[in-house]
């Protein structure tokens, strides 16, 4: 193993002691460096005192998922030194805190242990628990940059930008920094073959988490009401929203907000809130994850059948009731898709990434402003709370956000007589009024049956030909929903279908395929419905590789479902463990299935 | 088509009011409802109240959950826009559109059910943001929609029509609305318009939360009897604490008030509310005061009416959260956007 720019290390701490800063400045380090690199966080559902664990991928090849092995463990948790040496890759490295002798009994021939004694070190050199603890973290940091060749100047010109406001600590941390850094110098041979050399591919790229990107982006779409009850991991998409309202909505003269953030006591209400500010002419959204989906059910079937447009993040987290919330999975489609009772269906937009969690925020309150509906933006805690590099988010000054089709008063004055629900233009849209604008604008939104002038009714054929309407309404939709991201190997009939975070770990297993020589087309379904190009796509394929993080093949039966695609023709390939999807699964799921194949 | 329109002439010489408009302007559809149910009464006091206090309808907004109750904004003012949303969440889809337009003039229509069983969590979260609105529950003990179980309100010993005697402990909305923080807190009842009328004008102008209690019997399941909720029931034990006139700020204190017992309390328009106190020691600034009254007439079997609280210093929603005064949905999208330069130099904070 001596590949440069190829490395994977693991950091085990514990939660609360501050490792997540020491992270941070270890993946910028290398970010700045211009090489490729990829954060994922394992984090337990707790506030101080349990194991963590961060992981930095770096990928000189720039891959986006996560890898397969670990190569440097840090094990700074005694509580999993044992799970944590039992994971290293054979032929990697794991260094640990040398202070405190460990067991004999733990111990691997097969890897390399190197031990530092970073809190005597950090003992001797600082003041106070917490800031012995903290510098330990940061003194860990420098071992690395010396086992590594991670550039030095990098890290202190990051310090001082990080402290600008606090001098002192930018001496303190770099002081821990050359703890850990010449020790590891002096006592080891540094630095090893997995070591890191300056690239030039980070240029025009950021680092950032999805949530962030996605409170950003319904600042830029103009969303002005933002309701929420908090739940990991959605809670972040409001801190973003609301740090970039304060610093970019706030009015210069009377210092007034031009945004609202109602903290609801709960998930219905959160849904309540934006359905009634939708109502009324605001851009308007809330952020949740799958057990605030189960409680907003009732309120989004009310939105479809009354079409009221809403938007709804909903950060994906593992398993059925409290489940795994800290870990991940796409288990919501289902429960999103056919959200509330009755017949009702919904438009649901799926990010692969942060930068698509970005731009996918706005063309969420389009679509839902323009269809009248309510759109579900089905984010993972992979996307939604790790760090991904991306390239730069970029504004298009020329946007103008489709506000569909709300009447203006002198629209309705030149009008005889308004009706809410008449699908005047053959697209199942009807046109809607905001209250205030006009005398003869107003209606009756209800739940309760209704007919195309927007009357109370009990009629079969009146209530039949409003819900026939919002079929031809579905149709629209289906047309103007994000195409999907396809891609052609080479000519042949076998293919992999696959939606949001799994995209980054089946693009690395197709290359590694593409090695073996097995080709595999590529369709990533970026929404439902499902357009013409996704039922196109899976036409033109005999065998079609359905991969997805949930247990019961929710991405396939929709596909069944809404393309009328045969039970057959669609494999399940499912990775539902709460851990990110890494490429190894990909591979190793579609050489079973060749080898079936063959067999059979 | 199944709902009835109701032909929209008015007599010519029908009084108008500031904005050339009769009563008629203010009604709905023709009601659905029982023959003699109390909300029609409601419905009604809420037209004359609206009609009187010259509200364009189209700047007003009449948000609703389900039940009997929540059937009535269909049943007035027609030329207002309507929600009738799904049981027991009308304060939240009230929260939001307030949030985003805080310049229309917002009536949440409710029931018993609808606010202190389903509704409970709502209407306790929707009072502590004192929400600029007009709150009305209307009050039978029972659930009318679904055919006359008990409801939160129901009180003990009440009896119902098919069943046993209710043993449980009611929730009493107005000191709840006193204990959770309310800024105007009112009880009526249907059968005395004359009194309601002005209390709903006092709800509508308040700036912040007002709460309307209105005794409003269900003829067809509660209205019997052995039933605390009737019209017989509560005409013999309705108790009006205080009298209550509502003056805009156009019009002149008439000096009918005699002094000591009369007490105007200034709304953030103008307008006044103007207190008749029955009861000399009764301070309806003092929620203390307000609160231990209430448990007093409660234990002695009176149902106390009239504006029983009011505090018009706290600050509704927008105040409490600092938001322009320009309502939300106005703001013009270049103002909402920071634009590409300020995302371009966000950037360099990722790297
Ligand atoms: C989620 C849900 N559960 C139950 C119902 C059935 N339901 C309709 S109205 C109602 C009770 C209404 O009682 P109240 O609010 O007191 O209104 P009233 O009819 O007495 O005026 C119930 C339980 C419903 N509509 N929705
Ligand atoms: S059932 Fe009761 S509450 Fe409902 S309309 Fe009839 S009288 Fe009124
Ligand atoms: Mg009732």
């Amino acid at each position: 193993m001596s590949k440069v720019n190829d490395v994977v290390i693991k950091v085990a701490t514990v939660n609360g002691t501050g490792s997540a800063s020491a992270n941070g400045l270890l993946m910028k380090s290398i970010f700045r460096m211009g090489i490729p690199v990829v954060g994922k966080n394992f984090f337990p559902s707790n506030i101080q005192g349990l194991p963590t664990w961060y992981e930095v991928r770096v990928t000189g090849d720039g891959h986006q998922s996560r890898a397969d092995r670990i190569d440097v463990m840090i094990a700074m948790n005694a509580q999993t030194y044992e799970r944590d040496m039992a994971e290293v890759t054979p032929g990697g490295w794991l260094i640990y805190d040398s202070t405190w002798p460990r067991s004999k009994l733990l111990d691997r021939k097969d890897i390399t242990v190197l031990g530092i004694p970073l809190s005597r070190m950090c003992n001797e050199r600082f003041d106070g628990v917490r800031a012995r603890i903290l510098m330990k973290n940061i003194a860990y940091v420098g071992a690395i940059a010396a086992l590594l060749d991670i550039d030095l100047d990098v890290i202190k010109t990051l310090l001082e930008q990080t402290f600008a406001s606090k001098k002192h600590l930018v001496a303190s941390n770099l002081e821990a920094i050359m703890l850990g850094y010449n020790y590891a110098q002096e006592q080891f041979d540094c630095p090893l073959p997995p070591r890191l050399e300056a690239m030039d591919k980070t240029k025009g790229h950021i680092i950032v988490d999805g949530n962030t990107a996605a409170g950003l982006g319904c600042v830029y779409a103009g969303a002005t009401v933002g309701a929420w009850y908090p739940i990991t991991p959605s809670t972040s998409v409001m801190d973003a929203y609301k740090s970039f309202c304060k610093q970019y909505r706030m009015d210069e003269e009377t210092d007034g907000k031009k945004f609202c953030i109602i903290q609801a006591e709960d998930e219905l209400a959160a849904i309540g809130v934006v359905l009634g500010a939708s109502w009324n002419g605001a851009r308007a959204f809330t952020p949740t994850s799958g057990p605030g989906i189960s409680l907003m059910s009732e309120f989004i079937g009310f939105a479809y059948y009354a079409e009221l447009p809403a938007v709804i993040f909903d950060i994906q987290r593992t398993g059925p009731s409290t489940g795994m919330p800290t870990r991940t999975q796409q288990c919501d489609l289902m429960s999103c898709a056919y959200a509330s009772h009755g017949d009702t269906k919904h438009v649901l937009l799926f990010p692969a990434n942060p930068e698509e969690c970005f731009y996918m925020a706005v063309n969420a309150f389009d679509l839902a402003d323009r269809l009248q509906t309510p759109v579900m933006v089905l984010s993972d805690i992979d996307i939604g709370m790790n760090d991904w590099m991306c390239p730069d988010l970029k504004w298009d000054e020329n946007y103008q956000p489709d506000r569909g089709k709300v009447l203006n008063a002198e629209q309705i004055e030149s009008m005889e007589k308004f009706y809410r629900y008449l699908d005047v233009d053959g697209d199942g849209i009807p046109y809607r009024t905001l209250p205030g604008e006009h005398p003869k604008g107003a209606f009756f939104t209800r739940g309760s049956g209704h007919n195309k002038y927007g009357g109370y009714t009990e009629d079969s054929h009146e209530y039949q030909e409003v819900v026939d309407r919002l079929l031809v309404k579905w149709e629209t939709a289906r047309k103007i929903v994000p195409e999907p991201e396809i891609a052609y190997s080479k000519f042949n009939k076998t293919a992999i279908v696959s939606l949001g975070s799994c995209d980054g770990a089946v693009k690395e297993a197709l290359s590694i395929l593409e090695e073996k020589n097995i080709g595999l087309n590529y369709c990533r379904i970026k929404a439902f419905p499902f357009g013409d190009a996704v039922r196109d796509f899976i036409d033109q394929h005999d065998e079609i590789y359905v991969v997805e993080q949930n247990r019961d093949a929710q991405l396939r039966s929709l596909l069944m479902l809404d393309a009328g695609i045969p039970q057959t023709k669609i494999q399940p390939m499912l990775h539902y463990n709460g851990m990110p999807l890494d490429a190894s699964f990909v591979v190793d799921s579609v050489l079973a299935e060749i080898a079936k194949g063959r067999a059979a | 088509m199944s709902y009835i329109a109701k032909p929209n002439v008015s007599h010519p010489k029908a009084p108008k009011n500031e904005l050339g408009l009769t009563e008629r302007d203010y009604e709905g559809v023709v009601s659905t409802l029982c023959a003699g149910c109390g909300h029609d009464s409601v419905t009604a006091a809420i037209i004359q109240a609206v009609f009187e206090l010259g509200i364009e309808p189209y700047k007003m907004c009449k948000i609703s959950g389900i039940g009997c109750s929540s059937k009535t904004p269909a049943y007035f003012a027609s030329q207002s826009h309507g929600f009738n949303s799904v049981h027991g969440r009308m304060p939240s889809v009230t929260t939001g559109a307030n949030a985003a337009n805080s310049a229309l003039t917002y009536i949440g229509v409710s029931g018993d059910g609808d606010s202190l069983s389903i509704g409970m969590g709502q209407f306790a979260h929707v009072i502590r943001r004192n929400l600029d609105m007009c709150y009305v529950i209307e009050n039978n003990g029972v659930y009318g929609l679904t055919k006359g179980q008990y409801s939160a309100t129901a009180d003990v010993g009440t009896v119902g029509k098919k069943g046993p005697a209710n043993k449980q402990m009611p929730i009493d909305p107005v000191s709840t609305a006193i204990g959770l923080g309310a800024t105007y807190i009112a009880r009526g009842f249907s059968g005395a318009k004359e009194q309601l009328v002005p209390l709903i004008k006092g709800a509508i102008m308040h700036k912040g939360f007002a709460l309307l209690d209105v005794i409003s019997p269900c003829v067809t399941f509660n209205d019997h009897e052995g039933s605390t909720k009737s019209y017989a029931h509560t005409r013999e034990h309705y108790h009006r604490v205080i009298k209550t006139d509502f003056v805009r700020p156009s019009e002149e204190i008439v000096a009918a008030y005699e002094a000591g017992d009369t007490m105007p309390i200034k709304l953030h328009d103008g307008s006044k509310i103007v207190f008749r106190r029955v009861d000399k020691d009764y301070d309806p600034t003092s929620r203390a005061a307000a609160f231990s009254y209430l448990r007093d007439s409660v234990n002695a079997g009176e149902i106390i009416t009239g504006l029983l609280y009011i505090d018009e210093e706290t600050g509704d929603m927008h105040d409490l959260s600092g938001s322009v005064s320009e309502p939300l949905s106005k703001i013009p999208y270049e103002e909402l956007n920071p634009g590409a330069d300020q995302l371009a130099s966000l950037m360099d904070q990722y790297r």
